[in-house]
């Protein structure tokens, strides 16, 4: 079957089977490889991608459930110029990764909470991310970049 | 030698190298790699602990669609099948039995991933189960049935001997012993004598193994998420016997390692798979069979430690036993290691210390950040506590009177102390003085450990300076998310006097950098970064030599300046003179270093890891649930080459280390893993993050490696969970001598610690 769906802004249309999951469709299919894929459970949020602005766990959810919809994935954040989304900068700022590996999914989930709250608490920040797993910071400069962003996006808009 | 405050790069946080690629996805991971004509493998596993493989029918599953071939243990007689860089007792797939659930028997290779998972159904195996033995009580009764009963060859890096001479199972013994530990405990004020247990843990690199193998005529090329290309090339080299220049390894980013993706995993199954069908074949396993593929080691310690009446430690005896699983892999050095490390930072006259690996049928444990540190720093520090409490000096104060100062040694043969751990301990003290007195319902703690860190300097560089100034670093050293290709570029640009822009490290290629013997135990920053640095000054030592000959003056005439030349009114960048020397545009000189056992380097280990630590938490007394409130590292790294990286080491290893500390175990209910999986395997996640973080940088330039820096990254993972059980000593009165300290467990305790 065939699937159509906003992407990052664009439309798209994929042939798809049935069981195909987003990430598979994404990763594979389309060959955008920025979305990561780990422990297949929904538990890490490696794999996190924006449906409709909110944060989904690709590797469990259906490409077909996407079909017409607007899907954001992390090569979608830079501007058309070429700029990073201030999330983006602020990881690189705050050393907000190591390894990189749950890097995309963390700023994705981030994204999802600050364009929903523009001003999130520290409380806010950690429990809208307690479902993206980093193994190599111990999560303290991520929540600084969120922090920094909050503050950038405010001062940018 | 240059001190903080003289650098313009090094000692400077400045951006990491692959931030860009890593905030845009555009960082390509071997999981994300696929190649023209790539076929995919899937792997059958063992359903038994111990079994014997009575046959195999693979007719079905070569039927299935799509399906190229299917591989066994039999089809690897004319290879050399097994591998192991310490005992070669590992068959790429099983050969004869089976010795662990999940242990892989079969592949299948096919044109996508789905038909090769189909096929795998598809395959009969006929088992007939053998006794296993889950536990090292078990395994090392003396009519426990064998789990290896043939004759290995030494692996060949390690020099270890086939350790089952001690006992059937044992993989490897290791003593260490001086002094007359039986005669100090016969006249020691005070003895402790406890038994410990560290659990079984698994390190949870993001990134599953994963491995594209390409085998042709020309040779054998593998994309892999391995930390040490060379160790696997050679396993690779000597399974298929061929030259070293016949294997590339191709490291691009790798997700996740901390010493778990050490050494050669899964490379072999996918090379083999290449090997057959002639085509590039990718293997990629799913997370829950990276948990049936490597873990670390859990150990039991026995351990006795007696003080004098001054609380001036007399003796330590102590019997360690590792689980070291199925197959050796790097247990046999995770054993010396332990034994070596439950020393600790300290002076202790009389030392007896017996460590064994021991095999069972449980997943191979291998190398794991801390590596035999954490699993004896718990019980070690634990004791030291017990000491403390029994002259009735407190914490601080007894291990100040025990701590070895810098240069005297801890170990007789090894290294003397390169750091002043003593002050590393007053920062600490003095932050918890700044907390005030503690709350009720909390504990504070305070821990040390010392690890003889950087394993064999056998470590080679090169860089490339070029006639428009630019400079490539090759490094063999794998960025593993620790940020190498970061600081190997500071060190470059400070020493070649150009910006980080100039500067590129081109790393992960077998084909293209010099030997690096591994990235693990902390050791890239110090010989790496110091390879990088002879290397820049070997460039220096040849365009000092260049400039003289183009200006017809003596060499000692010229001045040294940031970036280039200088004589009289003459100023020339290192890149004129490169293109003054050739009379040709767009060359470069080679800069080369080697590193080994020689000189300063000879004295084992290159630098003593230390790791200082301080945490507070908090216990629910109701449900025995810790919460860490305050955390406060020591990184004690010589010098800093980016400090705000040395720090983000520090608290991702502390924060692993809260991990095992606190929740993570992997339980075997009889034969069977129960809990191999995210749903059930318990990491640290944002929530556990403690309010009150401060991470601290000890710049004594003390180490040996560029500019006195040592290496970071496990230090302060070691100490944390004793210190997490001793904070919980001092919050409720209860010890709690068994990790992770769960709230069941902890409840338990508190419900069973004697009434005040």
């Amino acid at each position: 079957m065939t699937v159509e769906f906003q992407l990052n802004g664009e439309p798209v249309s994929v042939a798809i089977e049935p069981r195909h999951t987003l990430a598979e469709v994404l990763t594979r299919k389309l060959r955008l490889t920025g979305t990561k894929v780990s422990c297949e459970a929904e538990v890490c949020g490696a794999c996190t991608v924006l449906v409709d602005g909110l944060p989904v766990s690709s590797c469990t959810y259906l490409a077909y459930e996407a079909r017409g919809k607007n899907v954001v994935t992390i090569e979608g954040l830079e501007d058309k110029n070429g700029n990073l989304h201030p999330l983006q900068q602020s990881f690189i700022d705050e050393f907000a990764f190591q390894c990189g590996f749950c890097t995309s999914g963390m700023i994705l989930s981030a994204k999802a909470l600050l364009d929903e709250n523009p001003n999130p608490t520290d409380a806010e920040i950690i429990d809208h991310l307690d479902g993206n797993i980093c193994r190599c910071t111990g999560y303290l400069p991520i929540l600084k970049a969120v922090r920094t962003a909050a503050t950038a996006m405010e001062n940018y808009s | 030698m240059k001190r903080p405050g003289d650098f313009r790069i090094v000692n400077h946080s400045v951006p990491r190298a692959d931030g860009v690629a890593k905030v845009t996805g555009r960082a390509m991971y071997t999981s994300d790699i696929e190649l023209d004509g790539m076929t995919w493998a899937k792997v059958l596993r063992s359903p038994f602990a111990h079994a014997r493989i009575v046959s195999i029918d693979t007719a079905a599953a070569r039927q299935s669609p799509g399906v190229l071939d299917v591989i066994t243990g039999t089809d690897l007689a004319s290879l050399r099948p097994y591998y192991g860089h310490a005992v070669k007792d590992h068959p790429i797939l099983a050969i004869d039995k089976v010795r662990f659930i999940g242990e892989p028997v079969a592949a299948v290779v096919a044109e996508d991933d789905l038909s090769a998972e189909e096929a795998l159904q598809l395959i009969e195996v006929e088992y007939e189960e053998l006794p296993s033995v889950m536990e090292v009580d078990a395994s090392l009764a003396p009519e426990a049935p064998l789990i290896h009963d043939e004759a290995y060859t030494e692996g060949a890096f390690r020099g270890f001997k086939d350790g089952r001479q001690a006992s059937g199972n044992v993989c490897q013994y290791v003593k260490v012993k001086w002094g007359d530990a039986a005669a100090a405990f016969a006249s020691a004020a005070h003895v402790v004598e406890n038994e410990f247990h560290f659990p079984m843990a698994y390190a949870y690199a993001m990134e599953a193994y994963v491995a594209i193998a390409d085998y042709s005529k020309k040779g054998l090329t593998v994309y892999s998420s391995a930390q040490h290309p060379f160790m696997v090339r050679h396993d690779l080299a000597d399974i298929f016997d061929l030259p070293l220049n016949a294997v590339r390894m191709i490291i691009p980013y790798v997700g996740g390692g901390y010493g778990s993706k050490s050494y050669t995993k899964i490379e072999p199954i996918a090379a083999v798979c290449s090997w057959r069908t002639g085509r590039p074949v990718k293997l990629r396993l799913s997370i829950d069979e990276a948990f049936l593929t490597t873990r670390g080691d859990d150990a039991r310690v026995r351990i006795r430690t007696a003080c004098d009446a001054e609380g001036k430690f007399l003796a330590r005896q102590a019997t360690i036993h590792l689980n070291t699983g199925a197959y050796a892999e790097n247990s046999p050095l995770v054993c010396a290691k332990a034994a070596n490390r439950i020393i600790g930072p300290y002076l202790i006259p009389n030392v007896d210390i017996d460590c064994y690996a021991v095999y069972t049928n449980t997943v191979p444990a291998s190398s794991y950040r801390g590596f035999g540190s954490t699993q004896v720093t718990f019980p070690a520090e634990s004791q030291n506590e017990e000491l403390a409490d029994l002259i009735g000096v407190d914490p601080f104060e007894f291990r100040m009177r025990n701590l070895a100062q810098r240069g005297e040694v801890i170990y007789p043969g090894l290294r003397p102390i390169d750091a002043d751990v003593p002050g590393d301990l007053r920062q600490i003290e003095s932050k918890f003085e700044e907390w005030g007195a503690v709350q009720e319902g909390r504990g504070r703690a305070v821990g040390c450990s010392a690890s003889d860190a950087g394993s064999h300097p056998v470590t080679s560089a090169m860089i490339h300076v070029y006639s428009d100034g630019s400079v490539s670093v090759l490094s063999g050293a794998t960025e593993i998310g620790q940020g190498s290709h970061t600081v190997l570029a500071q060190i470059a640009a400070e020493e070649m006097g150009v910006p980080m822009s100039k500067v590129r490290v081109v790393g992960g290629d077998t084909a293209i950098t010099p030997f690096e013997r591994s990235t693990g135990a902390s050791r890239t920053t110090t010989l790496m970064g110091r390879a990088v640095l002879e290397a820049c000054r070997e460039a220096i030592a040849q365009l000092m030599s260049f400039a003289a000959e183009a200006l017809g003056v003596a060499q000692s005439a010229l001045i040294e300046e940031c970036g280039g030349v200088r004589h009289g009114d003459t100023q020339w960048s290192w890149g004129e003179v490169i293109e003054k020397h050739f009379k040709h545009k767009d060359t470069s000189i080679i800069g080369r270093a080697y590193l080994r056992q020689t000189g300063d380097l000879k004295l084992m280990p290159p630098f003593w890891e230390i790791g200082v630590v301080g945490t507070e938490i908090s216990v629910d007394q109701e449900t025995g649930k810790i919460r860490l409130e305050r955390l406060m590292t020591v990184g004690d790294v010589g010098l800093a080459i980016n400090p705000a990286a040395a720090e983000g080491q520090d608290l991702g290893a502390a924060t692993m280390g809260i991990g095992v500390g606190l929740f993570e175990e992997l339980i075997y209910d009889g034969q069977q893993l129960t809990n191999g999986s995210l749903l059930e395997y318990r990491v640290p996640r944002f929530s556990d993050l403690a309010p009150d973080i401060h991470m601290t940088l000890a710049q004594n330039q003390d180490g040996s490696g560029p500019y006195g820096a040592k290496g970071g990254g496990e230090g302060s993972l070691n100490p944390i969970p004793a210190c997490l059980a001793n904070a919980l000593y001092r919050a409720t009165g209860a010890r709690v001598r068994r990790l992770p300290l769960t709230p069941e467990r902890v409840w338990r305790a508190l419900q069973e610690r004697p009434k005040v």
